[in-house]
């Protein structure tokens, strides 16, 4: 039974329906008001990020979201599972998304956009961290404070996360694009890299560059906590 | 000979096994015997690590109302 799943899944991209989604798309269907509040709720934050790689303000991201919400429920008797409930839903916000930015007369793409972010040499940490010349060139001036002996708590604190999300919301847009849905979805590099239309070499350097940046938010957090 | 920035230059390449046989030996010759460099490499991989875990649930209050109506509506015709 599992190696029949394994193999429809390595065989096909219309990989059918998980057990989990196929009960919330039933409890959907069912008019369950809690279980589309949970996905709604689970979901809209991160997608309202990712809007944003496409529109230019947060307010018209929101609406795009809202929408988004809005054909899921008008489509839902049409759905017929032959993708995932999530990636249904993902490809819904993405038209959404587009239509909005054609509105808006942003006919760049995401694809330039992304390599225009992914251009210069910015490694993630800032060249005064490291000598500048002589025997120890390219090497840490400063040190690095290990993280491993810090109490659990501080690291799964909740100031911790609000600085974590204050770190995405400043990023550049298609490296907050790439970073919620690498890391916060946990989406594998090559779905990520079709679903924005980017290459894969571009995604690397924005996600390297966001880790860098939300990192560098986290030991902000933790020298403050220490001062 | 690989420097520090080079480790942080390269550690999602790394992280994402994104490197040749050699170049991964390198890195990880440079790693072993740089206490910070290996902080670091430890400190990304707790980065993704929280991002993972981050379960925000913030959606506008209108919004949600608005969606819900929507999806009672539904329900209603349906």
């Amino acid at each position: 039974m599992l190696r029949a799943t394994v193999s429809s899944v390595a065989g096909s991209r219309t990989v059918a329906i998980e057990p989990a989604e196929e009960r919330i798309l039933a409890q959907l269907r069912d008019g369950d008001e809690e279980a589309f509040c949970i996905l709604v709720r689970r979901h809209s934050p991160s997608m309202t990020r990712v809007a944003m790689a496409f529109v230019s303000r947060r307010a018209v991201a929101e609406e795009v979201v809202q929408e988004t919400w809005l054909n899921v429920v008008r489509g839902l008797d049409g759905f017929e599972a032959k993708s995932s409930l999530r990636t249904w839903i993902w490809v819904i916000l993405r038209n959404c998304a587009s239509r909005r930015a054609e509105q808006e007369q942003r006919l760049v793409p995401l694809s330039e956009l992304a390599a225009e972010e992914a251009s210069g040499d910015d490694i993630g940490v800032s060249p005064d961290q490291f000598f500048e010349e002589g025997r120890w060139a390219g090497m840490w001036s400063s040190g690095v404070a290990p993280w491993d002996d810090l109490p659990e708590e501080r690291l799964l604190s909740s100031e911790l996360q609000a600085a974590l999300l204050e770190a995405l919301d400043t990023l550049p847009r298609m490296q907050r694009a790439v970073i919620t849905l690498r890391d916060v979805e946990g989406w594998p590099p090559r779905e990520v890299c079709e679903y924005l239309g980017v290459a894969d070499g571009n995604q690397r350097v924005l996600l390297h560059r966001a880790r860098a940046a939300a990192r560098a938010a986290i030991e902000r957090y933790l020298e403050e906590g220490t001062r | 000979m690989v420097t520090c920035a080079d480790i942080v230059k390269l550690v999602t390449d790394y992280n994402e096994g994104r490197m040749t046989p050699a170049e991964r030996r390198r890195f990880e010759e440079h790693v072993a015997i740089c206490p910070p460099c290996r902080s670091f490499l430890a400190q990304m991989r707790t980065t993704v690590e929280l991002l993972g875990e981050l379960r925000e649930e913030d959606v506008p209050p209108d919004m949600e109302e608005h969606l819900l109506t929507a999806f009672r509506d539904w329900k209603r015709d349906t």
